[in-house]
């Protein structure tokens, strides 16, 4: 029964957590994006648009969930769902933080520890095309359809590198649980240099990483690989057609489907929850640093040089919280007592950060690249990606077979 | 609870199978075919063959049905028109299948005899490591075969492709 309520309890914390991600995470990139290209971006709902997500959900709710005469009504129905819940579903066995234990109850930090979870998430990455192929289908118009085919195509053809370039940092790890995977970057080459894959003897997992992130952009139908959707050649591509609660389905599955794929970088390349260099190097102090200045900046903007009508209230209440969570970080690495919740907080915060930052490449690379012709693509896919994958591999099993007995 | 998912997944993957046979779109079709690899692979995981079960969701779930409904798409096939069949070949097929499947379960249970009831999640071989073992030890031959084979599959299918020689 405890397995029953603890799990109910992961679960809801975990998808409250993510849903708000997901939202905000559409409200970074917006402004991101915005910033790239020289304008202020949202700000009209809320202190600098911050209320903005909130807004969106509530317009996709309210709108009127339009459907076009001509579509397939029962796979219409189904592929925004199909692509949504596959999306969400790869949370469940991506791990964030090491086995805690609070008020006497042990328990592992992430919803469940599949001894396959790599594999779950490939077949659920495989199984995924179908909610986009099926949406363009069942739209029956020309456009909607075109975009899916460029898509499954697109997902099936990225796969086998990505596969490939997956299984190079496996070869190191022997295995395939997130946890044991990460388990097998702890610790430090000379005292500084994480054993993250990346870094990892006998055969640094550079290439693969690279090979991972490039094939991670095409998975995710995003720029520079979103023919699927290139809205000036096909209008919005296999979403065209949906409307209202079922558009936000598909894009609340882009979105999932992007905080997956670095996580899941994160889990494999980038050593998980494990500091960038050992705690006795003072790793614990970096973030509250982060959060001081964060606090710091946000405060003397809004004390000394407020732009916005708000901001003289707003900007010095988000400084002290920064300031607040700060404190709290240093208190964490300070005070002996804090150690409980020091092992909670500082593998949240080194997972989320380094996700973070891939997600924020993704947003970057958004910002600054066009778009792939599709001839291009297949062919980046086939006579380059490809290749270079499997030397990687035979690389890897090479030198992992000389050095590793 | 085992048994319990046991039940449903079985009545799922036969519901879908009978779909895929009376369905008269192609693509309704394909996707009941999924439903009965997705069911088979929820079974594998309910028996312990987690690794079995995983691949089974890639590779039939994932890639291969995938290409059928992409070729579906493509072709843009529609709904089969259904035709009037006479009702005569019914009278004599029903008697015949169950005398069918009664002999066969028959001549399935001497053969098999008293076997021993299914554990669930007893069966441990199933994981990554021992497959990879007995596939490059005990049954090389038979897998670099298979692999050739494919070969000679995707180079067939290259030449039948091309238009001109």
């Amino acid at each position: 029964m405890d397995f029953i309520v603890l799990s109910l309890i992961k679960a809801g914390l975990i998808a409250f957590v993510l849903l708000t991600t997901l939202a905000y995470l559409q409200w970074v990139e917006r402004k991101v994006l915005a910033h790239i290209q020289l304008r202020p971006g949202p700000r009209r709902v809320g202190p600098h648009g911050l209320l903005q997500p909130l807004a969106d959900v509530i317009k996709l709710l309210t709108k009127e969930g339009y459907v076009p005469s001509h579509v397939n009504k029962p796979f219409y129905f189904l592929a925004p769902f199909l692509g949504v819940v596959l999306a969400l579903l790869a949370i469940s066995v991506i791990p964030f933080g090491p086995e805690i234990e609070i008020a006497g109850v042990k328990t592992q930090m992430g919803m469940t520890d599949l001894s396959v979870g790599l594999l779950f998430i490939l077949g659920l990455t495989s199984v995924g095309v179908y909610g986009v192929a099926l949406g363009g289908w069942a739209s029956n118009n020309k456009y909607a359809l075109l975009g899916g085919l460029r898509s499954s195509a697109q997902m099936i053809s990225y796969e086998l590198p990505m596969a490939l370039a997956l299984a190079s940092p496996l070869l190191l790890a022997n295995t395939l649980s997130f946890r044991e995977i990460v388990g097998t970057q702890e610790g430090f080459y000379f005292g500084f240099l994480p054993r993250w894959a990346i870094f990892q003897m006998p055969f640094p997992q550079v290439v693969a990483f690279i090979l991972y992130v490039i094939t991670a952009f095409a998975e995710t139908n995003r720029v520079p690989f979103d023919l699927p959707e290139a809205e000036n050649e096909l209008v919005a591509g296999f979403h065209t057609e949906y409307s209202s609660l079922k558009f936000a389905a598909f894009f609340m599955a882009e979105y999932a489907n992007m905080i997956t794929v670095t996580s899941i970088a994160t889990l494999l390349f980038l050593g998980g929850w494990h500091p960038p260099f050992p705690r006795e190097l003072g790793s614990d102090f970096i973030p509250p640093l982060l959060f001081a200045a964060g606090g710091a900046v946000m405060l003397f903007h809004g004390v000394t040089q407020p732009r916005g009508k708000w901001d003289n209230i707003t900007l010095p209440v988000f400084g002290l919280i920064f300031l607040g969570i700060a404190a709290l970080f240093a208190g964490c690495a300070v005070l002996p007592m804090l150690e409980p919740v020091r092992q909670i907080l500082l593998p949240v915060f080194w997972f989320a950060g380094k996700t973070g930052i891939l997600l924020f490449l993704f947003i970057w690379v958004r910002g600054t690249l066009p778009r792939f012709r599709y001839d291009q693509l297949m062919r980046f896919a086939w006579t380059f990606l490809f290749p270079v994958a499997v030397v990687n591999l035979l690389a890897t099993s090479f030198f992992v077979a000389v050095f590793s007995n | 609870m085992d048994s319990l998912f046991f039940l449903a997944f079985a009545a799922i993957a036969v519901a879908c199978g009978i779909n895929l046979v009376i369905q008269t779109h192609p693509i309704t079709s394909a996707l009941s075919l999924i439903g009965v690899m997705g069911s088979l692979a929820v079974l594998y995981l309910l028996l312990g063959a987690e690794f079995i079960a995983m691949v089974q969701l890639v590779v039939y779930a994932g890639a291969i049905m995938v290409l059928f409904v992409f070729v579906i798409m493509l072709l843009n096939a529609g709904a089969e028109k259904r035709v009037a069949r006479p009702w005569k070949p019914y009278l004599v097929g029903a008697p015949l299948l169950v005398i069918f499947v009664g002999v066969a379960s028959c001549i399935l249970h001497d053969m098999l005899g008293d076997s021993d009831p299914v554990i669930f999640g007893s069966f441990t071989q199933g994981g990554a490591r021992e497959i990879g073992r007995s596939l490059f030890t005990e049954y090389l031959l038979p897998f670099e075969v298979t692999s050739v084979l494919i070969l000679i599959a995707i180079l067939g299918a290259m030449v039948l492709a091309r238009k001109e020689f």
